[in-house]
């Protein structure tokens, strides 16, 4: 069993990773548009509205304009990074995000931001929990969840160079930087952070982290377990999961509603290819008032947690 | 390479009376696909069918064998169900073959009930659900004003349609940004597809609407091609806001038991009513 990725000093905002990269393409290609709703603030879009004031298009609070607009904007030749609080982005304007930039097929990259239950206190109509579950049908729309700045840098400049629609969520939530396997990310592929045996924990995200924690906690009860990046949604490593089965137990972490996101595609995978014990962790439905980190421990996405939801999937191995 | 009207731009009688053709063309074209087919929206294809004419044979620059050309005007059917008239028009213009249109809405055609870009040349965005076209439209116009080119960007509503808010977040933006060469044209029916538009939910007065965000209004005959050809060709220099052309129409226009009957939104024609219409469309 390999050693925990150590993590740098420090907790990293996801947003400032999203904004510097997206200001470093902006400079090197000006097809790099930005299209918000009255978000240049919560994008922390700051800098790029005062280096290129034309080409930050602000439509005010108007999301569905918003997607369109973006779709608007590729037909025309521009690259739009359309970037809004993900619950109003994927709620209130999923038919635009469906029709005009999915089905249509559009070089639109859409950026989710303060997903999750980012807005803590702001409660459930702040919070974006539904976005994957939302999002997952739409078998175009590549979809990453990034779980640290760099995987957000990651995500952004591929965004760039990809031609068609994606999907990126961009987290405030305070992480630690990651100590990476991999060099770039590629579509589609997972990222085993740290290998074992007895159990394999899938998580993306802010949760990422946290899953790594609980590794340790459970190398300490003598537990080997593997954690899996599945910043991927979509495409899903479908050869990932399954080999992930091979520890015989499997729990999945996702800052996002257990019905349909990560954990109902991992289920999906394990149901048809190779059935084997599963928790899964995430939130039930609307979740009540409290900080993000309270939450975070009222649902168990927490070391403590996480690691208990461990145990219990290698309790009911056959 | 330059675009330019297609086929080359005839003048005057001569102009109106080739898109008078092409019009007519749409009609017959249109209501044997939804005969064929016992699928269709026959109602609105008929009173858009001279709007259609008018961009593809006098007013818009595009090149069929090019059909995304940089530079080509841009044409958005936000009334994405009248695929009849839209996909006509688009054969008629050379994006496709003719015979391609007997394949409507059959088993893996291209031509689906509602338009797909990806399927078909000279579609710019997939449209179906009401209220899309149009915001679409001002991200195009926006980004010909970022590129300093000087395309023109058209948009095809309903009446009914227009009761979805989406239509005016981008209205408000189209006005506040002064989009002089984006175009809104209303297919002003007063039909959709249960009731008349103001014994439903009310749009007039539509023209005061428009104004107050900010375009410049002209209520013209939707049907008149001369009009539409001028109203519709005037230099967008000349103004400094974006237009909208509300062109009052008739839903089923060119076929007497059709006209202004709520009935043939989405009616299909038995082998008598298609005989006689096919009699009238001439």
């Amino acid at each position: 069993m390999s050693a925990a990725p150590k993590t740098n000093e420090g907790l990293y905002d996801c947003r400032d990773a999203f904004s510097k990269t997206l200001e470093a393409l902006a400079e090197a290609d000006d097809r790099v548009v930005a299209v918000v709703n009255d978000s240049v603030g919560s994008s922390k879009l700051g800098g790029f509205k005062k280096r290129w004031p034309e080409r930050l298009v602000n439509v005010g609070i108007a999301e569905q304009n918003m997607v369109g607009v973006g779709a608007g904007l590729a037909n025309g030749g521009r690259i739009p990074f359309v970037s809004c609080a993900s619950c109003f982005l994927t709620g209130r304007a999923l038919e635009q995000v469906k029709a005009d930039v999915a089905y249509s097929n559009t070089n639109v990259k859409l950026c989710g931001q303060s997903p999750g239950i980012g807005y803590g206190e702001l409660g459930p109509t702040h919070h974006s929990i539904e976005d994957l579950a939302w999002l997952r049908p739409l078998a175009n729309l590549l979809t990453i969840v990034p779980s640290d700045p760099w995987e957000t840098e990651q995500a952004i400049r591929f965004a760039a160079a990809y031609e068609g629609p994606v999907f990126i969520r961009v987290s405030r939530y305070p992480v630690p930087a990651l100590q990476h396997k991999l060099d770039r990310i590629e579509p589609g592929k997972a990222e085993v952070m740290r290998d074992g045996d007895d159990v394999a924990i899938l998580a993306n995200g802010v949760m990422l982290h946290k899953a790594l924690q609980a590794a340790d906690v459970l190398a300490e009860q003598g537990v080997s377990a593997r954690v899996v990046n599945m910043a991927w949604m979509n495409p899903l490593d479908v050869e990932a999961i399954i080999d992930a089965a091979s520890t015989g137990a499997i729990v999945t972490v996702e800052e996002a509603s257990v019905r349909g996101g990560l954990g109902g595609a991992v289920a999906e995978t394990l149901a048809l290819h190779r059935p084997v014990p599963m928790e899964m962790l995430g939130f039930p439905g609307f979740a009540p008032t409290g900080t993000v980190d309270f939450l975070f421990d009222h649902f168990g996405l927490s070391a403590a947690g996480i690691s208990s939801a461990a145990l219990k999937a290698i309790s009911r191995k056959g | 390479m330059s675009l330019s009207t297609a086929p080359a731009p005839a003048s005057g009688a001569d102009r109106i009376a080739m898109v008078r053709a092409q019009a007519l063309a749409i009609r017959r074209s249109a209501f044997t696909m939804v005969h064929d087919a016992g699928l269709g929206h026959p109602g609105g294809d008929f009173s858009a069918a001279d709007i259609l004419a008018s961009l593809y044979f006098g007013i818009m620059r595009y090149d069929a064998k090019e059909p995304r050309h940089p530079d080509r005007d841009r044409f958005i059917m936000s009334k994405g169900h009248c695929t009849g008239a839209f996909y006509s028009v688009l054969a008629q213009a050379g994006f496709f073959p003719e015979a391609d249109l007997k394949t409507y809405m059959q088993p893996l055609s291209k031509l689906n009930g509602h338009p797909n870009r990806n399927y078909l040349p000279g579609i710019e965005t997939n449209t179906g659900p009401l209220g899309h076209g149009l915001p679409v439209a001002v991200g195009i116009a926006i980004a010909g004003t970022l590129s300093a080119k000087d395309y023109r960007t058209f948009v095809l509503t309903g009446d009914g349609e227009l009761q979805e808010g989406s239509n005016w977040e981008a209205a408000m933006a189209a006005g506040h940004r002064k989009l002089n060469r984006l175009t809104v044209i209303v297919d002003r029916n007063r039909l959709q597809q249960g009731d008349r538009t103001e014994a439903t939910n009310g749009l007039d007065p539509l023209d005061d609407k428009w104004r107050a965000f900010g375009f410049h209004v002209e209520m013209i005959d939707g049907h008149d091609h001369g009009t539409l050809l001028e109203v519709l060709g005037a230099d967008p220099k000349g103004r400094d806001k974006p237009l909208c052309v509300i062109a009052n129409t008739i839903k089923g226009k060119g076929v007497s038991f059709m006209e202004d009957n709520v009935s043939w939104h989405h009616g299909v024609p038995n082998a008598e009513q298609f005989a006689q219409a096919m009699k009238e469309l001439i």
